[in-house]
């Protein structure tokens, strides 16, 4: 399955990205590389094989309903690029 | 050899009996980095004071007659993914540049238990991305047996610290070989864990699937001692497992009677470089001498481990990665037109080419309508991959074959081909996607004087085994005892 420039612009909204329009054609031909690799998997027989998500099992993991020391408040937004007193900044959401 | 150059086992005797102290120690390292790393780049920061202060610590606790941890006054340098209260954890991406984190990981915790001193924060390929740590955002770490090489990555800053004596122990982390990759170019010991054994608390995401922390060191014994000090349940990862840890130290110069050594023919096929080939199976016959027995098996869904790893891996890589919106923390970009526009040029500007690439491959390959072509697909042949493992482990005790396909490549040689990077992989990744222990270790040098590493897998929680298997080789070569010309 090949992608084509507009594919990649897609792509790239969808997962966020910005970049100059420069580089997308060489994104777009890496992007080829790697898939036509990849569709070697075609061949490979899986009728019937359960998808493998975890390599052991893993379960659900609960603890008790007790509250526990958490991050302070100062602590989690010391990291914040934009805070504004108790509030993490954020350009306006709507318009 | 000098002391810089000794095994932790070695400097911990030398404390214990009074005749060296952790600051004399911690000198020497700190010199051997100002002597060195300018041109090997392995440290992102080494933090003078601190790590004296550390020392002194120990000293005065060891005057005291106080009981001291079983790294007492060792330096262990950290892969800078891993978290440290308070002290900058770039992930060598620029999109955490100024990242201090509001916690510490549950492994550097607990070599703080153990009195060891923390040394530095290593160079890495941004958030664990590559195979040749040219991929950090702010420099290439040399492989310090010959600077036009690579060091290998991701886990290339820690792997170059301990083979340029800059550290005696390292932890790095394994998401699809880089932590024995690395290990394997710089002629050094690097384990990657079993799935669970180590927790991942305070490790910077990449593939929670497939991440694992794991020790470097100059010898096997000494990754066993790193190993025993970082495994073991924590209940703020929930994929630890809770299991007793070995004692690993303890057995490891029992040489295992009986030994049966998988050989996969798939790990000696096209695109396995004559030398390499020929200095990985003169290590096999050591063993045959050693009484162990060769048996051919067969792991045959090895060719499709690269893709299976190139769309899971990047699939969780771009969930994983969503986290960075230039909100809580990280990079945020000055100006953009709305809320959307700022996500998305923050990350542009913030993560660099190969990240950006995973994260899109991940982002198409979990997309409506590839879902089922690419993921799911995936995840089948992962469940193959390890139906192959189960298979080989039932006719023996350790898989053997060779770390990688080459030794070190030379600095630029791949960085524009990001394919053929990926595929210098293709011996350490299955182990990654079957959840199984992996270890390398040097077993020979190339004409050009370069390391060769040999890898030794074992099935889930048989580090043990492995390490007790890699002493045999210890005992009857020397490569461990090697140590480049810096």
């Amino acid at each position: 399955m090949a992608v084509n420039a507009n594919d990649i612009r897609w792509v790239a909204h969808l997962a966020r990205l910005e970049f100059a329009e420069s580089e997308l054609d060489h994104f777009t031909e890496q992007f080829n590389d790697i898939l036509k690799y990849v569709d070697q998997l075609k061949s490979v027989k899986t009728d019937g094989v359960e998808p493998l998500t975890h390599a052991l099992p893993i379960h659900n993991v609960f603890r008790d309903d007790t509250v526990t020391t958490s991050l302070s408040r100062d602590d989690a937004l010391a990291n914040a690029p934009d805070r504004r007193g108790e509030f993490y900044g954020v350009p306006a959401v709507l318009e | 050899m000098e002391l810089h150059q000794r095994t932790v086992s070695e400097l911990l005797n030398e404390m214990e009996r009074g005749a060296l102290s952790a600051v004399e120690l911690a000198r020497s390292f700190l010199n051997t980095v100002k002597a060195h790393d300018g041109r090997v780049k392995a440290f992102l920061n080494v933090n003078e004071e601190s790590i004296l202060a550390q020392a002194q610590a120990v000293d005065a606790k060891r005057q005291r007659g106080e009981k001291l941890g079983r790294l007492a006054g060792i330096p262990v340098a950290l892969k800078d993914n891993l978290c440290l209260k308070g002290e900058v954890t770039t992930c060598a991406s620029k999109i955490l540049e100024r990242f201090k984190p509001p916690y510490t990981a549950h492994v550097v915790e607990r070599l703080q238990q153990e009195d060891a001193i923390l040394f530095g924060k290593c160079n890495l390929d941004e958030f664990a991305m590559g195979s040749s740590t040219e991929n950090s955002a702010y420099q290439i770490t040399s492989n310090p047996w010959n600077s036009e090489y690579t060091s290998g990555g991701s886990s290339g800053g820690s792997a170059a610290a301990v083979a340029a004596s800059m550290a005696p122990l390292a932890l790095g982390s394994d998401t699809g070989g880089s932590i024995r990759q690395p290990a394997g170019f710089c002629g050094i010991v690097g384990m990657k864990p079993t799935y669970g054994r180590v927790s991942r608390y305070g490790l910077v995401a990449f593939a929670s699937s497939l991440d694992q922390i794991g020790p470097l060191s100059h010898d096997i014994r000494d990754t066993a001692l790193l190993l025993e000090v970082i495994a073991g349940h924590d209940p703020r990862d929930t994929t630890s497992v809770n299991r007793p840890v070995p004692k690993y130290t303890a057995s490891l110069d029992d040489p295992i009677t009986g030994l049966t050594i998988g050989v996969p023919n798939e790990f000696f096929q096209k695109g396995l470089d004559p030398e390499v080939e020929q200095t990985v199976r003169t290590a096999l016959k050591v063993y045959e001498s050693c009484g162990a027995k060769l048996k051919p098996v067969s792991l045959p869904n090895t060719e499709y481990a690269v893709s299976v790893y190139y769309i899971v891996a990047t699939a969780e890589a771009s969930s994983n990665l969503a986290r960075y919106d230039g909100v809580h923390y990280g990079h945020r970009a000055k100006q953009f037109d709305s809320m959307i526009h700022m996500y998305s040029r923050s990350r542009g500007q913030g993560f660099g080419n190969e990240v950006q690439r995973r994260i899109m491959l991940g982002t198409y390959a979990l997309s409506s309508g590839y879902y089922d072509a690419y993921y799911k697909k995936a995840l089948q042949v992962r469940r193959l991959i390890k139906n192959d493992f189960d298979a080989a482990f039932s006719q023996c005790d350790v898989v053997m074959g060779p770390v990688t396909p080459t030794a070190a490549f030379k600095i630029g040689e791949k960085s524009s081909d990001p394919l053929s990077m990926y595929l210098s992989d293709i011996y350490t990744i299955s182990c990654n996607l079957a959840g199984i222990v992996g270890m390398s270790m040097n077993c020979g040098m190339t004409k050009s004087g370069l390391p060769i590493g040999l890898q030794i897998l074992g099935k889930e929680f048989d580090e043990e085994k492995v390490l007790r298997t890699g002493r045999m080789f210890e005992k009857e070569t020397g490569w461990h005892l090697k140590r480049p010309t810096l």
